[in-house]
């Protein structure tokens, strides 16, 4: 028997607009972890003020703000988001105080930190 | 240049274990982790362990590495260095080392490679779209950073890895809309997956993910049922609303260092890709270069942490720190708990990949069986 058949019916599935944003994303309680975040800091994404905490990924603070675009790929321009999240795989590069190709995921938050989405290959840093 | 008896890369699982027993032998260890925290894949496991119990099975991952990083803690001829990408290795065995913007060169008289692995993807239309994360992500960001991936995910992949990720994702507050499995069957043990059950979250076994839908970020997917040969079935497309995908489909070995080392590589699918050759002392086909954990062939914590004990063993033994008497007691007491980790119906797969692994060709760098990427 195929499991999953069983339990459907339809060909569609409350397929309602999903709201990414309808629920706060930092986790408050958990059953079996506690977290505790370090200061809550502002950084820049975009020209645009942000906030986080200080120490987490660049990439989580993003997320967490609801920012999932990270950057344009280098041919077609797709958008781009993070994916190991353990700095293997680079799809989560953006531009960091002038620097391209800084890997977001494994990239500590700090302070005033100016982000900007990376496009293609990114800017080198003399012409920042 | 810095330099060392030991030099260990890695600190999940395997590294810690191979530092703990090396230091265990007076050796002096140093290892060396591109994370800012020590613990590798084993910081993000809230879960408690399968595997065998003499290895803590019914420990959390967590705290498995606190017992570790407390057993090395305490001796002086061993140190951690966290934030430490260890990105080459040269002919003469010096290795290059970037730390926080900086380039460093050290040279140790051994090497325990215990890089662990990295995640496999699957390509489909819409799989590079933000919101398409692997299963490891995933945990990272919520179990590690308290942030959820998302409020409604789909998951790819019934494994144990895919069902515990799954469960751990209702813990967080996040809807989980199913769990598609290309098998008829689910991999992963049955107490994962009656777990899910009870819970009422779907599993469509015999699916597959065609598309990931959205525009800048995953709005959607469209999963079906595939036939006896594999192939979708156009009549059973449906769509599922979800703004995150995750993709469990599996590891494979992280072996960038081993291929700059010159180890014999050989393609093993059982073993996940491309692994190095090895020895029962965990030895390399190259002269001080020991591998151990997932980085060596994916399995699970527990093998990764005997083998990691037997590079230790071998790599102090190899530097005159360990009689040879101690030696084969102690090799022989981890070996035997390790075979009988490997012995059950669940080692099945691992043992016939060891086992092609020892009939592969040595002193080249080749592809056996054709290279199937499987990714
Ligand atoms: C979602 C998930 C659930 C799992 N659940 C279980 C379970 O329930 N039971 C079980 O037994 N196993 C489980 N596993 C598997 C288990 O986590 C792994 O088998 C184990 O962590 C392997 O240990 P390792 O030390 O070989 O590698 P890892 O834990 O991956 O550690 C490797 C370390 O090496 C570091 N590194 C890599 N390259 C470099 C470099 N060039 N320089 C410096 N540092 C580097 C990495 O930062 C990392 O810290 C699970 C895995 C996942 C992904
Ligand atoms: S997400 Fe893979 S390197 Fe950052």
């Amino acid at each position: 028997m195929s499991a999953g058949i069983a339990l459907f019916s339809g060909n569609h599935l409350h397929l309602s607009e999903v709201d990414f944003m309808e629920k706060e994303l930092r986790i408050s309680e958990h059953p079996v972890l506690d977290f505790s975040p370090g200061d809550k800091v502002q950084f820049w994404f975009e020209g645009e003020p942000v906030t986080g905490y200080l120490g987490e990924p660049v990439a989580a603070a993003l997320h967490a703000a609801g920012i999932r675009v990270l950057r344009y790929s280098r041919r077609l321009h797709r958008p781009r988001g993070f994916y190991c999240a353990i700095g293997n795989c680079s799809e989560c590069l953006v531009e960091i105080d002038g620097e391209p190709n800084v890997r977001s995921c494994i990239t500590p938050l700090a302070e005033g930190m100016r982000i900007r989405r990376q496009a293609g290959e990114g800017r080198a840093i003399a012409d920042s | 240049m810095l330099t060392a008896e030991i030099i260990v890369v890695g600190a999940g699982p395997a590294g810690l274990s191979a530092a703990a027993e090396a230091s265990h032998w007076n050796a002096g260890v140093t290892v060396f982790d591109r994370d800012a925290t020590p613990g590798g894949q084993l910081v993000k496991q809230t879960h408690r362990f399968f595997g065998s119990r003499a290895q803590r099975a019914g420990t959390r991952g967590i705290d498995i590495i606190r017992i570790l990083l407390d057993e090395i803690g305490e001796r002086e001829n061993a140190r951690i260095v966290s934030g430490a990408d260890v990105v080459s290795r040269y002919d003469d065995g010096v290795l290059g080392i970037a730390k926080a913007g900086h380039w460093f060169k050290a040279k140790p008289e051994r090497l325990i490679l215990a890089t662990g692995a990295a995640e496999k993807t699957l390509a489909f239309p819409g799989s590079d779209l933000p919101g398409v994360y692997g299963a490891g992500a995933v945990q990272t960001l919520m179990n590690v950073h308290g942030v959820r991936p998302g409020q409604h995910v789909l998951m790819v992949g019934a494994g144990n890895i895919g069902l515990i990720v799954a469960y751990q994702l209702i813990q967080a507050g996040v809807e989980v809309v199913g769990v598609v499995e290309a098998s008829e069957r689910i991999g992963g043990y049955w107490v994962h997956a009656s777990k899910i059950r009870r819970l009422k979250i779907p599993i469509f076994t015999r699916h597959t993910i065609l598309q990931a839908r959205g525009k800048e970020s995953v709005e959607g997917a469209i999963i079906a049922e595939v036939g006896g040969d594999w192939a979708p079935i156009e009549s059973t497309r449906r769509e599922l609303s979800c703004d995150a995908i995750c993709l469990a489909v599996g590891l494979s070995p992280l072996v960038d260092l081993m291929w700059q080392s010159g180890c014999s590589m050989s393609w093993i699918s059982e073993l996940g890709g491309y692994v190095p050759a090895r020895d029962p002392s965990m030895g390399s086909d190259v002269d001080g270069v020991y591998v151990a954990g997932d980085a060596a062939g994916i399995e699970e914590a527990s093998a990764a942490m005997m083998e990691g004990r037997i590079a230790g063993l071998s790599a102090a033994h190899s530097l005159g720190k360990v009689s040879d008497e101690q030696f084969g007691l102690r090799a022989e007491e981890i070996g035997r708990e390790l075979a009988n980790l490997r012995s059950g119906p669940t080692g099945e797969v691992v043992r016939r990949g060891l086992s092609k692994l020892e009939r592969a060709p040595r002193n080249s760098q080749v592809l056996v069986e054709g290279g199937d990427s499987r990714c």
